[in-house]
């Protein structure tokens, strides 16, 4: 069968694919995004929604500078978006909230967040420790179980389902290709010339990126690379629509720009079962009740679970393939809040064919050996 | 716009439609009652204002959402009304009690 060839194989139509898709495109490149069809496992459409950077990176500072450069990114993609498409991401910056439940997890988070703010050096890493008094006026109706919050001003929030349709909509826009249907069942790599088949036909380019989530870890060996990717479930409920009320997301609480009222930030390590629990519906919904006790008034009007794309350590994994050059992965679970980094600061670099020295730390390598004492 | 079909059952149960009473047969749906009223809308949408009125009748398509004694965005055709029931219109999304 004749390939179609390009300049860029993207393999994987979620948020990270379609953001470096995007990027590409922007750069020149002739790009075909190859998506799977509704059976893949699709962490991009169950996604919270939260843009958000004061979890990330206690111990790793490259992580909370990757994802600070991301969320510095976000007005101007959804702007860009936004002209582009005509759809509204419902970004909002305005900072955000970890509320503390007891004195114990406001003395721990006091301890991550100063620990953070020591690690970022000259970079800065603004936040506050706020006690209930004060945070009662900020957030309305705040349960009296509430002890304190930390709060970083970095911290937003946008409509994930909008971003995914806009990057798509602004990557065919562009002239990108879009494949849909297009699993990959055979590849053959070589330096700078890859093929893949796939049942919507065979492709060929001189750069490929990994960007399948969970379907990294069977493809990455193929093309030289590794990306020891796990599913780690979540599980998220939604309220019937109410005006607006929160002026800012907490991490795990949220209200879109429609008015419902996300609640999750559940974590079990189930393997791929996608399946919803009681029991942890229930604690997701107990907490949210303590933050906020008038949320316990509203209906709850979907629920679902889906699952993140998980490295040992948490952290995204960045590569180029040493052995087949021309080879990218790229691998997280937070395609949303690094959606800007990934459309404006990495696609620009595999464009270019080299990942920049501030990728080094997300290698995967750093699996291969035991930590140092 | 809306009539009760001719062999339908004899109205005997008081309601409120928007405090204005009128009698419905006993089972109709709250929905149901809202349409004998002859109300224009019984919603207007949370996000663009427009105004609606029940669809689906069968629990599906949530466009039938009102006020009920006091509780908002209730699915008024899965409600049997009783004696003395409060139907309002829901203007947009609801007010939390925060």
């Amino acid at each position: 069968m004749t390939a179609r060839r390009s300049d860029a194989i993207v393999i994987g139509g979620g948020l990270v694919g379609a953001a470096i898709a995007l990027g590409l495109r922007d750069a020149g490149l002739d790009t075909v995004l190859l998506d799977e069809g509704d059976l893949a496992h699709r962490a991009s459409r169950g996604n919270f929604g939260l843009v958000w950077v004061q979890s990330k990176g206690l111990g790793a500072p490259w992580y909370q500078r990757w994802t600070r450069g991301s969320a510095g990114e976000w007005p101007s993609l959804a702007a860009d978006l936004a002209q582009r498409t005509g759809l509204d991401l419902a970004l909002q910056q305005p900072g955000g909230v970890h509320l503390c439940l007891s004195e114990a997890e406001f003395e721990d988070r006091a301890e991550k967040m100063a620990r953070m703010q020591a690690e970022a050096g000259n970079h800065g890493f603004d936040y506050r420790m706020i006690r209930a008094p004060e945070l009662r006026e900020m957030l309305p109706g705040l349960g009296p179980s509430v002890v304190g919050a930390s709060f970083t001003p970095y911290d937003g929030h946008a409509s994930p389902l909008a971003l995914l349709q806009a990057l798509h909509r602004a990557f065919v826009g562009k002239g990108g290709a879009y494949v849909p249907e297009a699993k990959v069942t055979e590849a053959a790599a070589a330096p700078h010339d890859f093929r893949v088949e796939t049942p919507a036909g065979a492709f060929a380019a001189p750069r490929i990126v990994l960007a399948a989530g969970l379907g990294n870890a069977d493809l990455a060996p193929r093309f030289g690379l590794s990306t020891p990717v796990r599913p780690q479930r979540g599980q998220i409920l939604v309220t019937e629509r109410a005006r607006p009320v929160l002026p800012m997301p907490t991490t795990t609480v949220r209200q879109t720009g429609e008015g419902t009222i996300m609640l999750g930030d559940s974590m079990e390590e189930v393997g791929f079962d996608t399946r919803q629990s009681p029991p942890v519906m229930a604690e997701i919904a107990r907490r949210a009740a303590l933050s906020f006790p008038w949320i316990g008034d509203l209906a709850i009007v979907r629920a679902w679970s889906a699952l993140r794309v998980m490295a040992p350590d948490g952290l995204p994994i960045y590569d180029q393939s040493d052995r087949f050059p021309g080879a990218f992965t790229a691998n997280c679970h937070s395609g949303v809040t690094l959606a800007g980094a990934h459309a404006r600061l990495l696609a620009p670099m595999i464009a270019a064919g080299a990942l920049d020295p501030m990728l080094d730390p997300f290698t995967a390598r750093r699996f291969d050996v035991p930590r140092a004492a | 716009m809306f009539r009760a079909r001719p062999e339908a059952r004899p109205a005997t149960i008081p309601v409120l439609v928007e405090g204005a009473e009128i009698l419905v047969p006993d089972g109709t749906s709250a929905a149901a009652a809202l349409l004998l009223a002859g109300l224009p809308a019984i919603r207007e949408t949370p996000v663009t204002g427009s105004p609606r009125l029940p669809l689906c009748q069968m629990g599906v398509c949530f466009d039938c959402l009102a006020t009920i004694d006091g509780v908002p965005n209730r699915q008024a055709c899965m409600v049997p009304v009783a004696p003395g029931m409060r139907i309002e219109r829901q203007h947009g999304a609801r007010e939390p009690a925060a």
